[in-house]
């Protein structure tokens, strides 16, 4: 076990490893250069010197590369070429919105999709367990930006029962803020819970026709009796590796969403980015969306060692 | 120990236990069980024979209330002091009789076991469920003696183990103690030991029979086996095509069958020798064995081919062998530990020989097959076949000896490909071939091969799941013999086929083997039905070859103690039958606990 556990923190910080060093790499090979972004293209060649000097551009691209990934365990991302301003505050107070956001969207599409899903295998000859699929089809093929306006069009602007974008940091006034929450995270979370339900749906199905659910039935247990104890356990083993590809898809789906209800997320930070060419927040950002998605992989297999008996070293 | 006197008491009164009336099981229009009658008694033991698709699994579901919900059914299943009526009782009720009045035990020890949970804790759910005992310490000190009274070694520890930590024969003995747990008044055992080993399969079978004997356990027993129904059962149900063609006491039934179908069935169970053994048989000299070197195991005899005896001139007028095999070693490395998969092996097949490899799961058998064929290459030793050095053989003199060798392989519902026509699977080992063809005559070989095989050509554009598995297998001996190979490699060819659908690819086998005078290399675990086709016997165990010689001496007397273990252990109807009116005495009457 404490082997197993080993060999995956180690592929982890590998992976991640190499991640910062393509990452960093990508972000050089573009073309542009940040003092002449800085300066405008009129600057003379003394003042882009200046300028490269003072952001250290002129030294050597390992010795950039140390200076920038040595911060990132610490927090620290450096100064912003374009704003002069320190990264990491800004940054991070961001992620932080974004991570509210998707992690309950992803909640609560679990919340949905489980019971859902499972009842949808359960009845699955019968018209409500058809009735959950085809729903749940219309669900996936609906984008969420779209839901996310005809949720503003009818809950904030028809209904007027909730606030239609912006975002209140909970510190400030916790109601405002769960209600500020609800309409993007249900229109993040609605792809999803269709998703995961046919996702649940197939694992439920696949579980019951095994043969220890016969062999549980027939000690005595009931249908439901079986699914609770001998079922849901199996059933998530596939569920959960869905769930980690699909909470790395969250957010980035979140990017569109943020700009759907104007919250201040890492999405909308990361197109302001951009779009300033701000090449060191740039990259800063794209490596925490790297980590994010590496972490939550990393979470999966070792969830997965604690579920399944199986994945550990056998004695 | 009151339920057990009551039980023995019950007995005495001779009155049924279950008594199946007119039950019959559907599937939309097409009836799958006829309507049936059946009682057993209280200690009665009752075998349910039949094939595949025959209803004997639906059937025995019936009786446990645990058919698919898809199907209909119609007629009553009786427990008495219980329900006069399982398979219309309320969920409820019938969830407090499985595993307390009524337990089953199924066919696969593998998939039968939740993965995820110790077996304990899956042994004293069934205890936890009916709350048969008042506390946990009750519970766990049941479940150490039951996993004891299955035999199964360091209970303590087993508690936590998973299944995937267990082998198949270790699975089914959990699977008996669970059964066993709430002693039952009734046991269905859904074909139990098909998927152990013949040597496990007699603990196994040795295990059941003692506990339901000394409990007075009535039994159900479905098996496609007749020599194990024979040894396990008082009274036996033969059923074809959803009926019941005929029952009666196991004696009775097997010596004097009344219906064609029995007759049949005991026909196909009873594989005699082929031609083929007498035909070449006494002159060829034993040239297999294991272990030229040192600490050579019994049974081999001598160092491979460096004497041989006269007569054995005759027979191979070319002095080469076809096959040589020498100091063969297949070792799989993994970073914990190292798997011997073939130590040591010797072998010489010489053009015509027929070579039976027998031994049980994980011997080694596939391996050495698979390397012969190419599909495996050997961690040391040589290996030549047809002349080509496998282990050092460049891509195109491989393509060339698997022209010369082809290889038919167990399952004919895993090994042709679904989206390809029976054409398109046949025709393909010649594409590519040596001797290019062109469309046409492609055709034509395909054609051919498929109607020696009895496929008429006419379905050649068909799907393999249009196919019986008999008939799928016939296709994948057409695929092999395309090509117009020397050697014929045919690893558990008819395991996965019901008695009769055997006996008949068996004889397909062996007329395409005369008439084409191929030389045949076939694996199996079943001694009968390598005995039937081959004059040669090879025996592994672990990796070695523990014994080799002609079919007549390997069989008639065998120089090893593990083949001795394994011919005793395989279970001959005639042998049980012939044991039968000792036991049946006491048949009726279970011993007093």
């Amino acid at each position: 076990m404490i082997r197993a556990v080993g060999g995956r923190v180690l592929r982890f910080v590998l992976t991640l490893f190499a991640t910062s060093v393509l990452v960093f790499a990508f972000m050089r090979i573009l073309p542009g250069d940040p003092a002449e972004v800085v300066l405008g293209t009129g600057a003379t060649e003394e003042a882009l010197e200046r300028t490269r000097a003072e952001f250290g551009l002129d030294r050597p691209l390992a010795e950039q590369y140390w200076d920038w990934v040595s911060g990132i365990p610490v927090g620290d991302f450096g100064v912003s070429f374009i704003t002069g301003e320190d990264i990491s505050p800004v940054v991070l107070d961001r992620l932080a919105v974004s991570l509210i956001l998707v992690v309950s969207a992803m909640a609560l599409a679990l919340l949905v999709a489980v019971p859902l899903g499972t009842w949808a295998a359960v009845r699955h000859r019968r018209a409500d367990g058809i009735a959950i699929s085809a729903a749940t089809q219309f669900g996936i093929a609906v984008p969420n930006f779209l839901a996310g306006m005809l949720l503003v069009a009818v809950f904030a602007l028809g209904l007027g029962w909730l606030p239609a974008n912006s975002w209140m940091p909970p510190a400030y006034d916790p109601v405002q803020f769960v209600l500020h929450l609800i309409l993007p995270v249900v229109a993040l979370a609605a792809v999803q819970a269709a998703v995961m339900t046919r996702y649940v749906r197939t694992a439920m199905l696949d579980v019951m026709g095994e043969d220890w659910m016969r062999t549980a039935r027939a000690k005595g247990l009931s249908t439901f009796q079986a699914l609770r104890r001998h079922g849901l356990r199996n059933a998530a083993l596939p569920v959960l590796t869905v769930s980690g590809i699909q909470l790395t898809t969250l957010v980035i789906g979140a990017v569109v969403i943020e700009q759907v209800f104007v919250i201040p997320g890492i999405g909308s930070e990361l197109l302001t980015a951009v779009a300033g060419r701000d090449l060191l927040t740039v990259q800063s950002v794209v490596m925490l969306l790297a980590l994010i998605t590496l972490t939550v992989n990393f979470t999966v297999d070792l969830l997965y060692l604690v579920l399944d008996p199986r994945t550990a070293v056998q004695r | 120990m009151t339920a057990t006197q009551a039980r023995s008491a019950g007995a005495s009164r001779d009155d049924a236990l279950v008594t199946v009336t007119g039950l019959r099981v559907d599937a939309g229009p097409d009836r799958l069980v006829h309507p049936l009658d059946l009682t057993i008694r209280a200690g009665e033991r009752v075998g349910l024979i039949g094939e595949s698709g025959s209803g004997k699994t639906l059937t025995a579901l019936s009786l446990i209330g645990l058919l698919p919900d898809e199907l209909r059914h119609g007629g009553t299943v009786a427990l008495r002091d219980s329900s006069d009526d399982l398979l219309n009782a309320p969920e409820r009720e019938l969830c407090g009789l499985r595993g307390r009045r009524i337990s089953m035990v199924f066919q696969e020890p593998m998939t039968a076991l939740n993965p995820l949970m110790q077996v304990g804790k899956q042994v004293s759910e069934v205890l936890t469920q009916h709350r048969t005992l008042p506390n946990r310490r009750e519970v766990r000190e049941r479940v150490l003696g039951l996993l004891e009274s299955v035999r199964l070694p360091d209970p303590e520890r087993l508690l936590r183990a998973y299944p995937h930590q267990l082998s198949g024969g270790q699975r089914q003995r959990i699977m008996l103690a669970m059964a066993f747990a709430n002693d039952p008044d009734l046991l269905i055992c859904d074909e139990p030991t098909t998927a152990l080993d013949v040597t496990v399969q007699r603990q196994v079978l040795d295990l059941l029979d003692e506990a339901v004997r000394s409990r007075g356990t009535s039994l159900l027993f479905v098996s496609h086996d007749l020599a194990v129904v024979a040894r396990t059962c008082d009274r036996v149900l033969v059923m074809q095509h959803g009926r019941v063609v005929e029952s009666g006491s196991v004696t009775d039934v097997l010596t004097a069958p009344r219906h064609d179908y029995t007759k049949q069935l005991l026909a196909a169970s009873r594989l005699e020798p082929t031609a083929g053994g007498a035909r070449r048989g006494a002159g060829s000299p034993p040239e297999t064995g294991s272990g030229a070197g040192a600490g050579a195991p019994t049974g081999s005899e001598g160092p491979a081919g460096t004497e041989r005896p006269a007569g054995a001139a005759e027979l191979s007028e070319a002095a080469e062998p076809l096959i040589r095999v020498s100091g063969l070693h297949r070792t799989h490395r993994s970073r914990r530990r190292t798997v011997h998969a073939l130590k040591n092996v010797d072998l010489q097949v010489r053009a015509g020989d027929r070579i039976g490899i027998v031994g049980e799961s994980g011997s080694g058998k596939t391996t050495l097959l698979k390397i012969l064929a190419g599909l495996d290459r050997p961690t040391s030793g040589s290996v030549s076949v047809c002349g080509v050095d496998v282990a050092r053989a460049s891509k195109r003199s491989m393509r060339r000896l698997r022209e010369q060798l082809q290889t038919v392989f167990q399952d004919p519902m895993g090994s042709l490909d679904p989206r390809m026509t029976v054409r398109e699977i046949v025709e393909e080992p010649l594409i590519g071939h040596s001797g290019a063809r062109s469309g046409r005559e492609r055709r034509e070989l395909t054609a051919r091969s498929l109607e020696s095989v009895g496929i008429p050509a006419s379905a050649a554009e068909r799907y393999p799941h249009q196919f019986s598995g008999g008939q799928r297998q016939r296709i994948s001996i057409a695929r092999a013999l395309v090509t117009d190979p020397d050697v014929l490699v045919a690893d558990e060819p008819v395991s996965a086929l019901d008695v009769s659908v055997q006996a008949q690819v068996l004889a397909l086998l062996n007329r395409l083997v005369d008439e084409r005078g191929l030389t045949l290399l076939m694996v199996s675990h079943d001694l009968a039905v390598v005995r039937h086709l081959c004059d040669r016997i090879v025996v592994m165990r672990h990796g070695e070859v523990v014994e080799a010689g002609p079919a007549e001496r390997v069989y008639g007397a065998p120089e090893d103690d593990y083949t001795r273990a394994l011919l005793e252990a395989t279970p001959s109807l005639d042998r049980v039958l012939a044991e039968k009116p000792s036991r049946g005495g006491t048949g009726d009457r279970p011993p007093q606990p």
